[in-house]
């Protein structure tokens, strides 16, 4: 009967299955939501959305469906970006090397193909409200005045007017987070680190000692119980982020939330490009809510491991010359804190999200590759493997 | 069999939904939400409306699936071996009923709670799969199964510090419990304590929500908070005058210890508190 809902529930990305569907049918004919469309709507809503970051993705669906509203986002975004303004963009944009290299691979189409991708990418992030982005306040859009609100990607304006039925009110907009379900390969590739030892409360039988206690006990029975093993590792997290970083927020995110479930103990930072006196913990406050660099050194212990992310691309002069960062005057040379920071935390990689092949291209991403004593790794499922074995070891 | 409400829950209109398809369909509803909104107090009120007997299992981290089917006390067997007990020939002793069992047999249909499932391991929701899908399990020891009589109403809460498997998800219902707007609160509060002064009511409401808006507080305070604090007030004779927030010089609402749970948070709202003191003496 709803096939078409079902249908475009799957094709916006709300993981529903037949099951749902089903149960979805089984409830109407119980007569659940017999007379009216908003309990349809809330009926069809708690059997097909599990998560209530999907929420907003199915109110959408369900407004298009059942009101002939326009269609959900993520449709020819591009077609809409004017060619000139592109142009205008990549220029500033790009860097030399990264043009000749667009030249040599295909000129100026493939460039502006490039250019709408990840300015789609820009948009999508925008919409889905994820605490990550829309406030990274210096990304190279953003540092040259644009705004991708104010230029007409999307119609977001339109849609969000008219709101008059209780899907279209979208209350649940910022619970979506657009992180997908690609974490399970990360999951898989993080659990290298895990680390199982005994803490906690006595839960376990422990049978060698119970046998041993009991022949003490002249044969009467003596049960001894061990904690259970958990996994122990600890690991403190530092993120990039803003400016360049902001192509590579969607692979980040899938680490972070993979990160999360995977390990009891994580804490996590943000930076901007690199280490400097201080972090933060918020990136909407992170002006206002700082941790001072030496806090952290000193509150967690040093069997902490540290992993960086970034992608290690900025001037090198930010990472070398005291008072080098772009955003503030820093006394001491980021070079310094990341020294600083490696000493504290012997155990440390550098992921980042740069495909290896232009690591090269950049001095930035060399000092720090000597920084790291050569612990830098791709941010890809191989790479993510290589730098949890060094981190095991 | 349909749940509306009792008179001392207001329900929105899609949580009702919700949990008459659960009720309906024999399937788990889960709840998840803001702490304080109200998501264990569901099944209290379930229960209450529908008249059955509540069963409630409150899952710790060290919880397992087992416990809630039934678990063989063998230590127990053990000793009364040594000691020569007579019951020990018969296993069925030893096997002790778990939450699920209990819903299982119950005479009448049971609504049964599964409190905070995310607080156990990550495997505990896969544990119950089949048990809660087919509402039938084996038990080992006495080679029987046990099937429910009836299939409880069961509802699991979940504060969102782990996330569910699919598997699981595909066999609940799901409902988020928004935090209540204020005019929903205003129903709330109207059912907790009737014939308050409606003033105290308008301004107690209006200081809550300027709490919530202050960026950075650790913890929110949410309905079950603004409840102790209404109450307090009440206790406390305040007059609903003293709760305006407009006189910056007392922008510490009175008896702030019911809303705000932690001294950093406390220490925040004094510092903003001084700031707008300060801002109004400049101009």
């Amino acid at each position: 009967m709803f096939a078409h809902f079902f249908l475009e529930l799957r094709q916006a990305g709300v993981p529903v299955s037949l099951k749902e569907y089903l149960m979805l049918m089984e409830a109407m004919r119980h007569g659940i939501a017999e007379y009216s469309i908003d309990d349809f709507y809330y009926l069809s809503r708690t059997s097909m959305v599990k998560d209530e970051r999907n929420i907003d993705r199915f109110d959408r669906v369900f407004g298009h469906v059942f009101k002939g509203l326009e269609p959900p986002e993520d449709e020819d975004l591009a077609a809409e970006i004017p060619e000139e303004w592109l142009r205008k963009m990549a220029e500033l944009y790009l860097t030399e090397e990264e043009r000749a290299e667009i030249e040599a691979l295909g000129g100026w189409d493939k460039l502006m193909e490039t250019l709408k991708e990840r300015l789609a990418e820009q948009t999508g992030r925008h919409q889905g409200g994820s605490k990550w982005i829309g406030t990274a306040g210096t990304s190279p859009f953003g540092a040259y005045g644009y705004n991708p609100e104010g230029v007409r990607i999307g119609q977001h304006e339109s849609r969000h007017r008219r709101a008059v039925k209780v899907w279209d009110r979208r209350e649940f907009k910022n619970l979506d987070d657009q992180v997908e379900i690609g974490t399970r390969n990360i999951k898989v590739a993080l659990r290298r680190l895990r680390r199982f030892a005994r803490e906690g409360a006595e839960t376990e039988l422990d049978l060698p000692d119970t046998i041993n206690s009991t022949a003490r006990n002249g044969g009467y029975l003596d049960i001894k119980m061990v904690p259970e093993r958990h996994n122990t590792v600890k690991v403190l997290l530092f993120l990039d982020i803003g400016g360049s970083m902001d192509d590579h927020v969607r692979v980040c995110e899938e680490l972070f939330s993979a990160a999360r479930t995977e390990f009891k103990h994580l804490e996590y930072f943000y930076f901007h490009n690199c280490m400097y006196e201080r972090v933060w913990r918020d990136n909407r406050r992170r002006h206002t809510e700082t941790i001072d660099t030496w806090e952290v050194l000193r509150t967690y212990p040093h069997d902490y491991k540290a992993i960086f992310v970034g992608d290690a691309t900025m001037s090198p002069y930010e990472i070398v010359y005291p008072g080098g960062s772009v955003e503030h005057w820093n006394e001491e040379a980021g070079a310094e804190w990341m020294k600083r920071v490696l000493l504290t935390y012997p155990k440390a990689i550098w992921l980042n999200p740069q495909p290896t092949k232009v690591w090269d291209y950049y001095e930035s991403i060399r000092v720090l590759q000597e920084t790291m004593g050569g612990r830098m790794f791709p941010l890809t499922l191989g790479g993510l493997d290589a730098g949890m074995r060094e981190l095991g070891r | 069999m349909r749940f509306e409400g009792t008179d001392t829950y207001v329900v929105t209109e899609d949580l009702m939904v919700a949990v008459n398809a659960a009720i309906a369909l024999e399937r788990p509803l889960l709840v998840k939400g803001e702490p304080g909104t109200g998501k264990t107090i569901l099944a209290y009120e379930i229960a209450k409306a529908i008249d059955a007997p509540l069963i409630e299992w409150h899952v710790k981290s060290t919880t397992k699936a087992q416990h809630g089917l039934y678990e063989y006390d063998a230590v127990k067997r053990l000793r009364d071996s040594q000691l020569g007990d007579d019951r020990v020939h018969d296993i069925e002793n030893y096997i002790v009923q778990g939450k699920l069992w209990q819903s299982f047999v119950s005479d009448q249909r049971p609504v049964l709670l599964i409190d905070e499932i995310d607080k156990a391991d990550i495997e505990f929701p896969n544990d119950l799969l089949l048990e809660l899908d087919r509402m039938e399990f084996f038990v080992y020891e006495t080679h029987e199964t046990i099937v429910a009589q009836q299939r409880p109403v069961v509802i699991i809460t979940s504060n969102n510090e782990k996330e569910l498997p699919d598997a699981f998800l595909r066999r609940c219902f799901f409902h988020f419990i928004q935090f209540p707007d204020a005019e929903t609160m205003t129903r709330i509060i109207d059912v907790h304590y009737p014939g308050l002064q409606a003033s105290l009511v308008r301004s107690a409401l209006k200081a809550f929500y300027d709490i919530r808006e202050v960026p950075g507080l650790k913890k929110r305070p949410s309905t079950a908070e603004l409840l102790d604090w209404i109450k307090l007030l009440m206790i406390e004779d305040i007059p609903p005058e003293a709760l305006r927030t407009g006189d910056t010089s007392k922008l510490i609402p009175p008896l702030h210890g019911a809303l705000l749970k932690n001294e950093q948070d406390v220490e925040l709202f004094e510092r903003l508190a001084f700031m707008a003191r300060r801002e109004q003496r400049g101009n």
